[in-house]
């Protein structure tokens, strides 16, 4: 068993309902997030999983409820506000820069990060230099970790598909997060790709402390990794708790492989 | 038939070969219209990069431009805080476009984009005549210290003339260039740039402000669009019908692929270079005359072969 310190509620969706003209992707759900878990969401597809993503990093504005973000309130949120205090995330059909190469797209996270003005930049001069010197650093760290140095400077379209993932997790990396969100990190992946990707999600969380929370369709990879599961499905909360209450719960079990008639 | 086929395919080429000095003069005119050319398409392609907006305004910016720096000038502002105050002009233009087009039409379909620069088309043309009037100006060449005069160049047993202000058209554009490519390689803006123009969810995630963003490239286009209208203006002068010319870009824009800064230059020389080639030495055939018509054609001849440009991005779609 892992052990780290779980924390205080470091994030929490109050009675959130979104809708899309008259179809509600999400009706009056409310759960929390803990500092340093892994907390998975899951569900059928069209629970509204992706959509509760999106609240939560601010691409959506849901009708009613709040998010309360590190003891803020929030009616909704905004990308920049999300992304300046420490969400990042990625995204199930990959949204990669896939023009530019794997060390650039890293570099993009740190964007943020970066103080120095841009007339320095241009002419990669003094404080500027020691600044753009430091973050590639950084991101060298996080290529080293995610075991992608070979292709560092290849455009990322051209790269396979786990890879690109791999590509993704780290330029939410760069951006040193204190939660991530993670949107089927393992989707599309072979068994090798998906034992890679879940040691990667589990070093990040025990060595950096980074809060986790998923959205993932492979069942045996959520029972391994995650300490507590949202279940959704048609957009309302069917059950909430840890996993071996949840895998047992006749709600889930129902909506997941439905009841014989 | 052999007649034609003689007029049409050799003696052209035997006259490039006996005069070779008037060849090269042909090839100088043709490379600085195409220089002109390529920083009215860089205009287009910096905005569509990164906002996926095609801007039909950038034509009347180029005038807009010129016309405010002649105007501020004649109301007795010296020409060197004039061209500043048009530097301003240009950023308030671009914070103005951001708030009151783009910002609120965000998300929507493209063609409302493209139309709202129609829209804002009509409006740079009203206003510039409503403030400084609509009659043809002179640019004021001299005042910003850009040579007038020529260079009589004796080469090949015979002379080729070249304009001052011409070269010192391609020395700018040039500088130009370069300024944007080191912009766009090194700095963080840059990078934001080319990540907004490649996926805008994503560069939301990271934490870059479209916003920003889309002021940052309209001023770029902006002061792109000064400088042409500048350079233009000391070659014609400075009127409403340079925005015809700037229709050009398109024919360009066609021909080195609307995403690519390096197709928006090799376009605009090979228009510029192809068109004055076609007049001078095809044109009679025709009655003269081809050169305003010449560069669609070449476009469309393109467009049947390769659509996406010389360096576009080629659109795969799945169906």
């Amino acid at each position: 068993m892992r052990q780290r310190a779980i924390g205080e509620v470091i994030l929490a969706v109050e009675d959130v309902s979104l809708r899309f003209g008259g179809v509600r992707a999400i009706a009056d759900v409310s759960f929390d997030i803990r500092a340093h878990e892994i907390r998975a969401i899951i569900g059928p597809n069209g629970a509204g999983k992706s959509s509760m993503l999106n609240v939560i990093n601010g691409f959506y504005r849901p009708q009613e409820g709040r998010i309360v973000w590190k003891g803020q309130a929030h009616r909704a949120m905004r990308p920049y506000l999300a992304a300046s205090t420490g969400i990042a995330r990625t995204f199930q059909n990959i949204a990669l820069f896939k023009g530019m190469t794997v060390l650039d797209n890293l570099m993009s996270g740190r964007t943020l990060k970066m103080r120095r003005g841009f007339f320095w930049q241009a002419l990669r001069y003094g404080p500027a230099l020691e600044e753009e010197i430091a973050h590639r650093r950084r991101v060298e760290e996080i290529i080293d970790f995610l075991e992608i140095e070979h292709i560092r400077k290849v455009p990322v379209g051209r790269l396979p598909y786990g890879l690109q993932k791999r590509v993704e997790l780290g330029r939410a990396l760069a951006m040193e997060p204190e939660l991530l969100l993670l949107d089927e990190p393992m989707a599309g992946m072979n068994l090798e790709e998906k034992e890679d990707m879940s040691r990667y999600i589990l070093e990040v969380n025990e060595q950096l402390g980074t809060t986790i929370a998923l959205i993932e369709h492979d069942m045996s990879v959520v029972m391994d990794l995650s300490d507590r599961i949202v279940v959704l499905d048609h957009g309302q909360l069917l059950a909430d708790g840890p996993p071996e209450v949840v895998s047992r719960d006749p709600a889930v079990i129902e909506a997941y492989l439905g009841v014989a008639h | 038939m052999g007649g034609l086929l003689h007029t049409v395919l050799v003696d052209p080429f035997v006259q490039m070969w006996t005069l070779p000095d008037f060849f090269v003069q042909v090839l100088w005119e043709g490379l600085v219209s195409g220089i002109l050319y390529a920083l009215i398409a860089l205009g287009f392609v910096l905005i569509f990069k990164a906002s996926a907006v095609f801007n039909f305004a950038q034509g009347i910016m180029v005038v807009f431009a010129a016309l405010s720096l002649v105007g501020l000038h004649r109301l007795g502002v010296p020409a060197f805080v004039a061209l500043g105050l048009c530097v301003l002009i240009m950023l308030a233009l671009a914070v103005a476009v951001e708030r009151l087009v783009l910002r609120p039409l965000v998300n929507q379909p493209d063609i409302i984009l493209f139309m709202a620069t129609i829209g804002l088309t009509y409006f740079l043309i009203g206003l510039g005549e409503l403030v400084f009037g609509g009659e043809p100006k002179v640019m004021i060449t001299s005042e910003l210290l850009l040579p007038t005069g020529s260079y009589v160049w004796e080469t090949l047993g015979g002379r080729v003339i070249l304009q001052q202000i011409d070269i010192a058209a391609a020395v700018i554009a040039a500088a130009m260039v370069a300024v944007l490519a080191v912009v766009f390689q090194r700095t963080k803006i840059g990078r934001a740039l080319r990540a907004v123009a490649d996926d805008h969810q994503a560069a939301l995630s990271v934490g870059i402000a479209l916003e920003t963003i889309w002021v940052v490239v309209w001023f770029a286009a902006g002061v792109v669009a000064l400088a042409t209208g500048i350079m233009w203006g000391a070659r014609s002068d400075v009127s409403f019908a340079l925005q015809i010319v700037a229709l050009k870009a398109l024919p360009v824009l066609v021909l080195g692929g609307l995403t690519s800064v390096p197709g928006a230059i090799m376009g605009g020389l090979i228009i510029g270079i192809g068109e004055k080639l076609g007049e001078i030495y095809w044109g009679g055939l025709l009655g003269g005359g081809i050169e305003s018509w010449l560069a669609y054609l070449i476009a469309l001849a393109f467009l049947l072969v390769r659509p996406q440009g010389l360096f576009g991005e080629r659109i795969i779609e799945r169906v």
